[in-house]
């Protein structure tokens, strides 16, 4: 029942990444070379609009579902990880024209050779799990 | 209906992602997609490895998430699908045929959100097939679990908790896309 819920926001996710456009790769081609403000305009109402959610949960004392008070852990500060992961991230990105988010729903679409993306990235996230401790963080 | 079918204004597609991320956040958990990486990895049995060897159960939500997200796509396809192809700039489509993309299509007459001269499984029997997905791929899981978020954890999650790590991360997405964009991909595609 707890993971219905879940499942529920899982569909509305998918919902709203394909009426955004933002699991097209042109979209993100599009916004790689600065061409439209599409993607600028979701990822900065995104943003402004978390803002204010994250404001009023810290100064409201919002309880969630299981009646606790909400705090947010901070990202832990590795620099380096957060630079060299995200060009290489940024790298793929590009590539794929997707996201993590968008590869899913993707599939859902019938693009079937997705889940061959997906399965490289599985392998990439294995690969940075056994090499974690000798790379710099 | 045709309010929701059509291509959603950039304004109501970020306020519709606040709204997932409330809700999340509202059932007790967070926004963030590649940690799902990690879960299937270590339920996959990659428990041999510390990075993985970790309580996976505890992500079991995200898998469900995620699960729907593919649902939500297949509804999003077929209930909701608009009548139009994606509406990017003259501007792209001009750059994008010079390494022979066609302009997008209708899901009817073509690919839809996808450029077919990339998301077909002949491609990926092609040298620039395989760096395009096989590579790509690769990069977007090493690259957000090394990076400890994607555009979800970081750019959107953390950048508006005002997380510096975040910020950093996402400079690194755009040094990595522009480089890939502008200088790399002419490379592989041309």
């Amino acid at each position: 029942m707890k993971l219905l819920r879940f499942l529920l926001v899982g569909i509305l996710f998918g919902i709203v990444m394909t009426k955004s456009e933002a699991i097209s790769w042109f979209r993100i081609q599009e916004m790689f070379r600065f061409q439209d403000f599409h993607m600028y305009g979701i990822i900065g109402v995104a943003v402004v609009g978390g803002a204010i959610l994250h404001y009023l949960i810290k100064n409201g004392s919002f309880k969630n579902i299981n009646k606790e008070v909400v705090t947010f852990a901070d990202k832990p500060k590795t620099y380096m990880a957060s630079l060299i992961g995200g060009t290489c991230f940024g790298l793929g990105w590009a590539m794929t024209g997707a996201c993590p988010g968008p590869l899913y729903v993707l599939v859902g679409h019938g693009y079937w050779v997705v889940l061959v993306v997906i399965g490289s990235a599985l392998l990439g996230t294995l690969v940075y799990g056994i090499l974690k401790d000798k790379l710099p963080h | 209906m045709e309010f929701i079918s059509q291509p959603w204004h950039w304004s109501i597609s970020g306020a519709m992602i606040v709204v997932v991320m409330f809700l999340l956040i509202y059932l007790g958990e967070k926004f963030g997609v590649s940690s799902s990486f990690r879960a299937i990895c270590s339920a996959g049995g990659a428990k041999k490895w510390s990075y993985f060897n970790y309580d996976w159960k505890s992500h079991d939500w995200l898998l469900v998430f995620v699960l729907g997200s593919i649902i939500g796509g297949a509804i999003a396809s077929t209930l909701l699908a608009s009548p139009q192809p994606v509406q990017i700039s003259d501007a792209t489509i001009q750059d994008l045929a010079a390494l022979n993309i066609a302009a997008p299509q209708t899901l009817s007459e073509g690919a839809g959100f996808v450029p077919q001269e990339i998301f077909n499984f002949q491609f990926l029997t092609s040298l620039p097939g395989i760096l395009m997905l096989v590579l790509g791929g690769f990069l977007i899981g090493f690259g957000t679990r090394y990076a400890g978020g994607c555009t979800s954890g970081h750019a959107i999650s953390g950048l508006s908790n005002l997380q510096l790590p975040s910020l950093v991360a996402v400079i690194g997405f755009f040094i990595g896309g522009l480089l890939m964009t502008h200088l790399l991909m002419p490379l592989i595609l041309g």
